[in-house]
């Protein structure tokens, strides 16, 4: 049934659904009960603790840490959720290499960090399979607060306003809440679904309403959500795609790295996803990683990552790099696409090398091609939107626009470092400046 | 590599490790086990007249535990052995013969009267054994029925029995001692008057290692009761190790051999009994909780330190601490030292500054770059920072040089001895008034 990883082209069905399974599998199987306690057992409990310190989110880890070595595990649970109510999905998704365990003080001493991560994430999941939402809502305080944007900087913001007991209605353009968490996160990040009951779970603090394929510049904008709300919060992370700058971009087979993952995840079947032969992939970030190593994953023979400076500037971290690596994708450097080539669909790129000013060094080689993947960085790609900075919008540390009882937060600002971490915790600051602001 | 070749009161064995009478010691396949692992000798698991005691059918031990579940103390409430008293002769008799080289002593368990003494002393005289050793310490059970703790916890009884068995045995006795009194030297003291040939100690403490919380009781429970247990391991080897000084440190007591028991892990454990003062140890938990094989650790242990030391006996070993252990009253009380913190090794943790900052003195300093120095005019050389740092010898204490100036006290450091029988604030001061 599976045709096979040789047939060149873009196709879908390359595997057998046992290797579809097994290659989707959990990235890193969670820790079972005893393996958390020793895992916890590590943890030195610092003082002012530096992966506290990390962490976008202020999570206390070393509280939350010592609170599954003393087997409650719930506690610990409420310990993340009170500071980043999706500690489940960073759990998962947190490049905790470059975050809290690059500064655990065992990582200094030992090369071998507490792992923060995987105990977030037992902890996370322990309290949500008791299938009760942890926090209670306040008494209802009449106010009315539009998030624009279910990703997870508008999630946060949500839940913290409805715990405020302020009534919060959250507009999203596509048909699921969830934003990157749901459309544009590696799928073995985030198995079995989590992303959706992630959701439903946060909704439970009640409150939240969504309102989904609602899209800003579309059904709404914002001098009408202004007048009818509150308060309103940005959260529209980046919808547009830059551009390639190389000739033949518009040939069949290049496509845009994040349809391509949206399309994976919202696949129901992995076996109806079509895949080339030969898969390059343009950039270095997270998304780039994310879409060359799910390419492998779904049976391409050859998948090239081109970055185009080299890979100490890569934003993809380097356990993403070498996880690439291991999956067998191969990484070139300090190179840029000059040309894609072929009839209607694409058949070879070629690139030039360039030192790490980005000069080209006039020496181009030529990769074969069937399908190219770009991850080459986002853009707001909206208008009608308070007034911007280096193309994103503009805010104070606490989320303040431009425009009156307008904030904003995630990606779609330049505040962070367009992280789900640091996106949740512009949600929640921005819900507490907003609540300040109801309130006075 | 060093000769462990040990003779206490005449019981010789290759090396200095026993097993002490417990569950290992209950039956000959046990044993001969131990013996095949390297064990220097055993105390075969007490015996009792018929009939024989029984145990409890259900759990019949309780533990604390450290980091990665390391086993730190074990409770419990197992009694003396459950066997036959033929059975158990056979077996003794029959290992002893086959590993002559090894040291065999009973230990024993019987009513305070005189003629169960005689009775069972025969028996074991007949065995071939080596020696017997009084069990005065058992806390549970056995105590109950007034034996055991009752009998060690009465100096008075502890003579009595002690010169019965002198009388009705040529075998060397050995006087087990409980913990669980208060001063360790008047029981041992009585073992001394009636005619000891040795003391062995400590046996286990009274114990409840935890509660259950769902069911309110003790743990290990037997249903839905729990009783108290003896406690032993690691985390006893303090105790141990101050009851066993207190004896090598008694002028009266000079000269009394000791057994050294409790929390015997490692090697380095047991050559600080035996510097203490201990002639030989015995262990049990470190067996029980990682089997005989433990005992070539320790052999090849002592070896390289002995080595290492230029000792060529074990009897050279033998309580050269003991002139260094002191009372309080005696302790220099012009020697001055601050802790130091390496840099180099620091990880940063900050445990030492939370520990200092919160409990005690205030005298580390904490940069905004996390880097934590002590500030010597407040450092009392407490020794808490080098206790909870996680980094060995990464924060030491340094004595202070004579003549340089404690910048604590803003006095000079004095080279000279004096303690607190002679320090001014001292209302009882020995000074005599000029």
């Amino acid at each position: 049934m599976a045709i096979g990883e040789l047939v060149p082209g873009v196709a879908a069905g390359r595997l057998s659904p046992d290797k579809y399974a097994e290659n989707f599998s959990d990235l890193h199987a969670p820790l079972d009960a005893h393996e958390a306690l020793v895992a916890a057992d590590r943890c030195y409990f610092c003082y002012d603790a530096p992966c506290v310190t990390a962490c976008p989110t202020d999570i206390d880890i070393p509280l939350f840490i010592r609170q599954i070595a003393t087997g409650t595990a719930d506690a610990a649970g409420i310990t993340i959720f009170s500071q980043n109510i999706l500690g489940g999905m960073c759990a998962r998704v947190c490049p905790t290499e470059t975050l809290c365990e690059e500064t655990c003080v065992r990582e200094v001493a030992e090369g071998k960090p507490v792992q923060i991560g995987q105990l977030q994430r037992f902890a996370t999941d322990h309290l949500m399979a008791q299938n009760a939402h942890p926090f209670n809502r306040a008494a209802d305080t009449g106010r009315r607060v539009a998030v624009v944007g279910a990703g997870p900087a508008g999630l946060a913001c949500a839940h913290r306003l409805a715990m405020h007991g302020h009534r919060v209605v959250v507009y999203d353009g596509n048909a699921k809440a969830g934003g990157l968490n749901e459309y544009g996160i590696a799928s073995y990040k985030t198995v079995d679904s989590f992303a959706e009951r992630e959701v439903s779970w946060l909704l439970e603090i009640g409150g939240i309403t969504i309102e989904s394929d609602k899209k800003l510049g579309g059904d709404l904008n914002l001098a009408e959500l202004t007048d009818r709300f509150d308060a309103v919060f940005l959260a529209i992370g980046l919808a547009g795609v830059n551009a390639l700058g190389a000739s033949g971009q518009g040939k069949a087979g290049v496509r845009d790295a994040v349809d391509f993952i949206a399309e994976l995840r919202q696949a129901e079947s992995y076996a109806q996803v079509s895949i080339g032969r030969d898969v390059v992939v343009i950039g270095g970030g997270m998304t780039a990683v994310d879409a060359a190593v799910q390419a492998k994953l779904l049976g391409a023979l050859n998948v090239t990552l081109v970055y185009r400076r080299s890979r100490e500037r890569m934003n993809a971290s380097r356990f993403e790099q070498d996880l690439a690596a291991a999956k067998g994708v191969r990484i070139i450097t300090n190179a840029a696409p000059v040309e894609i080539s072929g009839n209607a669909a694409v058949e070879s790129i070629s690139f030039e090398y360039m030192d790490d000013d980005l000069t080209p060094m006039g020496e181009i080689f030529t990769l074969r091609a069937d399908q190219v993947l770009t991850a080459i960085g986002q853009t707001l790609g909206a208008t009608d939107l308070p007034s911007l900075t280096r193309g994103r919008i503009a805010v104070s540390q606490d989320g303040r626009t431009s425009v009156a009882n307008v904030w904003a937060g995630g990606d779609c600002t330049g505040l962070g470092d367009d992280l789900t971490v640091t996106a949740v915790a512009q949600g929640r600051d921005a819900a507490e400046d907003i609540h300040r602001a109801l309130g006075a | 590599m060093a000769n462990l070749q040990s003779d206490f009161i005449g019981i010789k064995s290759p090396n200095p490790f026993w097993l002490a009478s417990a569950p290992p010691t209950d039956k000959e396949y046990n044993v001969r086990r131990a013996f095949e692992a390297g064990w220097g000798g055993v105390v075969w698991k007490t015996l009792g007249l018929d009939p024989h005691i029984v145990n409890v059918n259900g759990p019949r031990y309780g533990a604390i535990w450290g980091a990665d579940r390391r086993l730190l103390g074990l409770n419990n409430i197992e009694l003396i052995t459950d066997r036959p008293l033929e059975i158990n002769l056979q077996e003794i008799k029959s290992v002893k013969r086959d590993y002559p080289d090894r040291a065999m002593v009973v230990s024993l368990m019987v009513p305070c009267e005189e003629d169960p003494w005689k009775f069972i002393l025969g028996k074991v005289e007949d065995t071939g054994a080596d020696g017997v050793e009084l069990n005065f310490g058992c806390p549970h059970g056995m105590s109950e029925r007034g034996m055991g703790s009752a009998v060690g916890q009465v100096p008075e009884y502890i003579e009595m029995v002690t010169r019965w068995v002198k009388s009705h045995t040529r075998m060397p006795v050995i006087v087990k001692l409980t913990p669980n009194i208060a001063d360790i030297r008047g029981p041992a003291a009585a073992a001394h008057a009636g005619g000891a040939d040795a003391v062995s100690l400590i046996n286990t403490i009274n114990s409840i290692t935890s509660v259950n919380l769902d069911h309110f009781a003790p743990e290990p429970m037997i249903g839905d009761k729990g009783a108290h247990g003896g406690y032993c391991g690691p985390a006893v080897k303090p105790i141990a190790l101050n009851m066993v000084a207190e004896i090598s440190r008694t002028p009266e007591l000079q000269g009394l051999p000791i057994s050294g028991i409790g929390g015997v892990t490692t090697w380095r454990d047991a050559a600080e009994f035996i510097t203490l003062g201990a002639g030989n140890v015995q262990v049990c938990t470190a067996a029980m909780t990682y089997g005989f094989k433990i005992v070539q650790e320790m052999i090849s242990g002592l070896s390289q330190y002995m080595d290492e030391k230029s000792f060529t006996s074990v009897d050279q070993l033998i309580g050269r601490a003991v002139p260094n252990i002191s009372d309080w009253q005696h302790l220099n009380l012009n020697y001055v030292a601050k802790a130091k913190i390496n840099q180099d090794l620091c990880i940063q943790c900050g445990r030492c500054y939370a520990a200092c900052e919160d409990t005690s003195h205030q005298a580390i300093a904490m940069s905004d770059q996390r880097v934590f120095t002590v500030k010597d005019d407040e450092c009392v050389a407490c020794n808490l920072c080098v206790n909870v740092c996680p980094v060995e010898a990464c924060i030491t204490l340094e004595p202070m040089a004579e003549g340089t100036v404690d910048p604590r006290t803003g006095k000079v450091v004095d080279p000279t001895y004096a303690n607190w029988t002679t320090h001014p604030n001292n209302p009882a001061s020995l000074t005599a008034a000029e």
